[in-house]
């Protein structure tokens, strides 16, 4: 298609007018304050300099955690503080059991098998062996009560967890189950937004997963008289336990 | 400060556009004035929108300082927009890279061809979107569903909206204008389930009937708020997961975005979503920010096999063109300018009869549609600058209705209009006709208000006449400094 000469004309139509039109130049916007003198790529005022106006994301780990907990339970979810992987197994235990819970899924990663050695439910493993694209492999995701993650980082900010398409069980396990429960380590928090894309991006250098996404709270809609609705296409609870 | 522009109307009209004569504005003066008389209606759009404020002024006192937050999300958004000839090819290869393949479109009905051959060479049965305001300017639910397939809206307003026949109401809420004893009697016709008054059973009921729609719609389409030259992702905004979805349980995931959606760095992503959100529902973040990086890699477990994204024109050039009012391509369409608009609470958002309602889409209507059509929408203003205020990359809306106004009395003046400026010149400019002009005016405006002449007959129809004061200003203005 892209090679195909009615889209090579259309791009080289669609640049050539933008380039036409740039030719004259715009002024800059109305700005409240002085833009800072330009410092590398073209942006005239970094997107780092914008750190010291957004919401604080806490100087110290004690008041990412502070921050982070009270930004979940703003946006209701549920957060669990734990000592160590033995009580977050516990915990998923005896929520699995109080819920009923029939079939969890959850990908492989060091935090989310250990929780799942005694669980009292079937398992549901998306990784790798799972027929990918079949209708089969979406319905079994579908069946589950649950999905177990882990997560890239959780973000204090904004009270966002960070998941990828890589190590977090690809696309469908942190948004199909109607609840997504998230394993994270207290030293996975950071400040910003523009940490966390920091962080991935070294992680991930040179091949950025396919999906990145931030899952700020449970899935929600206001679309009916702009009243507040949980679960409206996601998971209706999103539940995050912090080890350590 | 004039900056040249291409003139309005020197492309050919776009097939896509509708009417032509005025019919534009005839519509738009016949709807208005059905809106505006609709009380009942206007008071439920006012008390929606009251929530609305209350929660983005919480939220924008969460920045540190949100003056200075706008200034870095308008900055980060002018970059891109005025280095679009290098951001682009740059988007384009590393896209590409990431094993996307890019679609240019030059028009709507370009866009329209590109997407129906790729859900036809995807052997589709069913189409699953989620939503997208690209896809309405292109009018392309109707073009699917002309060729056979079967579409669904995912997102909850755009669904109801879907069903009741009807274009979005507000770009961002769709179907803010619907109560819920309406949603729930649309719902019990084509679902049909048990009638509710309950938001929650509600939002279930769709909930439900789509689930099964996700696994098996063979294609999904979104839109993409930001699409990112530095690393070739695209940036999606959500609150339901109904976007998460639909990119990421079919077999193909097609995105369609204006070309205007281009930024420069991954990094502008941590001011310009917050900013977002902030101004588009007063929430810190939305539910589901997703960075889209091509179709499944090796190694993932699910996700497309093939990722298509149309870059779409459709005279999205001709207002580039235009360095005064260019910053109108800033627009991240969080709709806080409908929000606080007094005339889009008045007149509603169908009466505009635009793809991008309220003062933003009077700005850029005229660009993509044609001013000769579209010049009404600046008069749909009372110029209080709300639109300017609330906007998070600081467009000057309602500096740009002004200039729309001034551009259309240039291109096509108004013959009426332009005799009576005339007229009022020179009067102005004679001190004794000025006055003698006054005092013939107080002595006939009981007169006139009785007899309704037909100048004056519109402008009485909706608004009171005061009475004349017994002296003119200036013999007023003489006493009290005699006195």
């Amino acid at each position: 298609m892209s090679d195909s000469d009615p889209q090579r004309s259309a791009r080289d139509t669609i640049l050539a007018r933008v380039r036409e039109a740039l030719a004259v130049p715009a002024p800059l916007p109305h700005l409240a304050h002085a833009p800072a003198p330009p410092a590398g790529g073209l942006a005239i005022l970094p997107a780092e300099a914008a750190r010291p106006w957004l919401p604080d994301g806490g100087d110290t780990p004690e008041e990412r955690m502070r921050i982070l907990v009270d930004n979940l339970g703003k946006l209701r979810a549920v957060v669990h503080r734990v000592p160590d992987l033995t009580a977050a197994a516990e915990l998923v235990f005896a929520v699995a059991r109080q819920r009923d819970w029939k079939r969890v899924a959850y990908h492989d990663h060091p935090l989310v098998v250990p929780l799942l050695a005694g669980v009292p439910c079937a398992t549901h493993g998306v990784d790798g062996a799972a027929a990918h694209g079949a209708a089969a492999a979406k319905d079994a995701l579908e069946a589950c009560d649950a999905g177990i993650s882990a997560c890239e980082a959780l973000v204090s900010q904004t009270g966002s967890i960070l998941v990828s398409s890589a190590t977090c069980g690809g696309r469908g396990l942190s948004v199909v189950p109607h609840v997504h429960l998230v394993i994270a380590t207290a030293d996975q928090i950071v400040a910003t937004l523009a940490d966390a894309l920091a962080l991935v991006r070294r992680r991930h250098a040179g091949a950025l997963p396919s999906m990145l996404s931030f899952i700020t709270g449970p899935s929600r809609t206001g679309d009916i008289e702009r009243i507040l609705v949980l679960g409206a296409h996601g998971p209706r609870e999103l539940v995050v336990v912090i080890v350590g | 400060m004039i900056a040249p522009h291409s003139s309005p109307g020197s492309h050919p009209a776009p097939a896509d556009d509708d009417g032509g004569h005025g019919v534009a504005k005839r519509r738009f003066l016949r709807d208005a004035a059905v809106s505006a008389g609709d009380e009942p209606r206007r008071g439920f759009i006012r008390r929606a929108l009251a929530g609305y404020e209350r929660t983005r002024d919480a939220q924008q006192a969460r920045f540190r300082d949100y003056e200075q937050a706008r200034d870095a999300a308008s900055l980060a958004k002018w970059t891109a927009v005025n280095h679009l000839d290098e951001l682009l090819p740059r988007f384009e290869a590393a896209f590409t890279a990431n094993g996307g393949v890019v679609h240019w479109a030059r028009d709507a009905a370009e866009a329209r061809r590109i997407v129906l051959d790729l859900v036809h060479a995807a052997g589709a049965k069913a189409v699953i979107k989620s939503k997208c305001m690209t896809s309405e300017e292109i009018h392309l639910n109707a073009a699917l569903e002309a060729e056979g397939y079967a579409v669904v809206e995912s997102d909850l307003g755009e669904f109801i909206q879907q069903l009741r026949g009807e274009p979005p109401y507000h770009f961002v809420f769709p179907c803010m204008h619907v109560r819920r004893d309406e949603i729930s009697a649309l719902f019990s016709e084509h679902l049909g389930s048990q009638p509710t008054s309950d938001p929650e059973q509600l939002t279930m009921i769709a909930r439900r009937h789509m689930r099964r729609l996700y696994v098996e719609a063979d294609v999904g389409i979104t839109g993409a708020n930001f699409l990112v030259a530095e690393t070739g992702q695209i940036s999606i905004t959500e609150n339901e997961g109904n976007a998460r979805l639909t990119a990421g349980l079919p077999r193909v995931h097609i995105a369609i975005a204006g070309i205007e959606k281009v930024i420069e760095r991954v990094d502008d992503l941590a001011v310009l979503l917050p900013m977002l959100a902030t101004a588009g529902t007063g929430q810190p973040l939305t539910c589901y920010n997703t960075l889209y990086a091509g179709p499944r890699r090796a190694g993932e477990c699910d996700g497309p096999e093939e990722m298509h994204l149309v870059l779409l024109d459709n005279r999205r050039t001709t207002l580039l063109a235009d360095a005064e009012q260019r910053d109108a391509l800033h627009c991240i369409r969080c709709g806080a300018c409908l929000n606080v608009c007094p005339i889009f609470k008045n007149v509603g958002g169908f009466t505009y009869g635009t793809t991008y309602q309220g003062p933003i889409g009077s700005v850029i209507t005229p660009h993509l549609r044609g001013l000769a059509e579209w010049n009404h929408l600046s008069g749909a203003s009372s110029l209080c600058g709300a639109c300017s205020a609330a906007c998070p990359v600081r467009i000057d809306i309602h500096h740009h209705l002004l200039h729309n106004r001034r551009n259309a009395a240039r291109t096509a003046p108004d013959r009426r209009e332009r005799f009576g400026h005339r007229v009022f010149a020179f009067v102005a400019a004679r001190p004794w006709l000025f006055a003698l002009a006054g005092r013939l005016g107080r002595l006939t405006l009981p007169l006139a208000k009785r007899l309704r002449p037909p100048l004056l007959r519109e402008w009485l129809s909706s608004r009171d006449l005061p009475p004349a004061p017994r002296r003119s200003f200036r013999s007023q203005w003489r006493a009290r400094r005699g006195a």
